[in-house]
């Protein structure tokens, strides 16, 4: 079943509170280096056929009336048929 | 006058709110949020709470709402629209108000009387307050903070649309201190804090809040 994914993220100049919470938990987790964190949405959409143009300017309606608000965020589009499972992180990776 | 409460699947204070409607003289008329009909009403209210679980955004899906349609359009023709908290939010997402609601800068719940300053007393909610009225009612809320960009926001400054401002704190990011604006035409108010709980002795935070169920009356129907 092909997927249309819709992202959407506070804009840049629209104040972030729980990207700056995640910010903020990092170095506190020993995680250090990270500048900023912003946080979004993603939304998976499953649709029947063909992702045609019109399908794509469907979701984009979509996306402008309900997904987002266009006065604090913005979005993009993009078509992902082939959803990848995360592989599950080893021992060793996680461990150092 | 009658004035209208609706009620949304979440909705927290609309019993609060028809309560206050009636001790600012008026007739509280229940609204069903999936009704398209407005039951000869002559102003509403969108009450606080939590519609529809706060899910996407708060007030995204209330937006969509069948009695919202009739809402927008009897706004249009002037009808007076109040929005509380969760209603203001309401509102901004059907852009009948610029700007939007996010959560509080400082992460948390905020509950806390709080003191504002009445603006614009020119709408048929604040007709009752002399102008620059200083005044405390109750605040509650998580994603109470109002952004625009900065253009919208002079513009509000300038056309005299912001109607309530916070005092002393920032309760929750507000851009300039802002509690409540009304929309060009001053026939629809959004308003974070919550008037509707400060109307009676008994609770809340005294009465100060009665003035915007007693403003009905004054200014537009006198």
């Amino acid at each position: 079943m092909p997927r249309v994914v819709v992202d959407v993220m506070p804009k840049p100049e629209i104040l972030d509170p729980q990207g700056k919470a995640v910010l903020g938990a990092l170095p506190r987790l020993g995680f250090s280096g990270v500048t900023d964190v912003r946080q979004g949405k993603r939304f998976e959409l499953e649709v029947d056929g063909e992702v045609t143009d019109a399908v794509l300017e469907d979701v984009r309606r979509m996306a402008e009336t309900l997904l987002s608000n266009p006065v604090i965020e913005s979005f993009t589009v993009h078509v992902n048929d082939a959803v990848e499972d995360q592989p599950a992180v080893t021992g060793t990776a996680a461990g150092a | 006058m009658k004035v209208g409460v609706v009620t949304f699947p979440g909705s927290l204070d609309d019993v609060d709110a028809r309560r206050a409607v009636g001790i600012g003289g008026h007739e509280a008329v229940a609204l069903w949020h999936g009704d398209h009909d407005l039951r000869g009403v002559d102003a509403v209210v969108l009450p606080g709470g939590f519609s529809y679980g706060d899910y996407l955004r708060c007030g995204a899906i209330s937006r969509f709402a069948p009695v919202m349609t009739e809402v927008v359009e009897a706004a249009g023709r002037g009808m007076p629209v109040l929005g509380i908290c969760n209603g203001f939010q309401v509102l901004c997402e059907s852009h009948l108000l610029p700007g939007a609601l996010i959560r509080n800068d400082h992460q948390r719940f905020v509950c806390r009387d709080q003191r504002l300053r009445i603006e614009n007393t020119r709408t048929p909610w604040t007709g009752a307050y002399a102008e620059g009225a200083e005044i405390t009612v109750v605040l509650k809320n998580g994603e109470g903070g109002f952004v625009a960009d900065d253009a919208t926001l002079d513009r509000l400054e300038g056309e005299g649309q912001v109607v309530a401002r916070y005092l002393e704190v920032n309760p929750n990011g507000s851009m300039r201190d802002i509690a409540g604006v009304a929309n060009a035409r001053g026939n629809v108010v959004g308003l974070m804090p919550h008037p509707e709980h400060s109307v009676e002795d008994l609770t809340g935070s005294g009465t100060d809040g009665l003035g915007f169920f007693t403003s009905l009356v004054e200014s537009v129907w006198a």
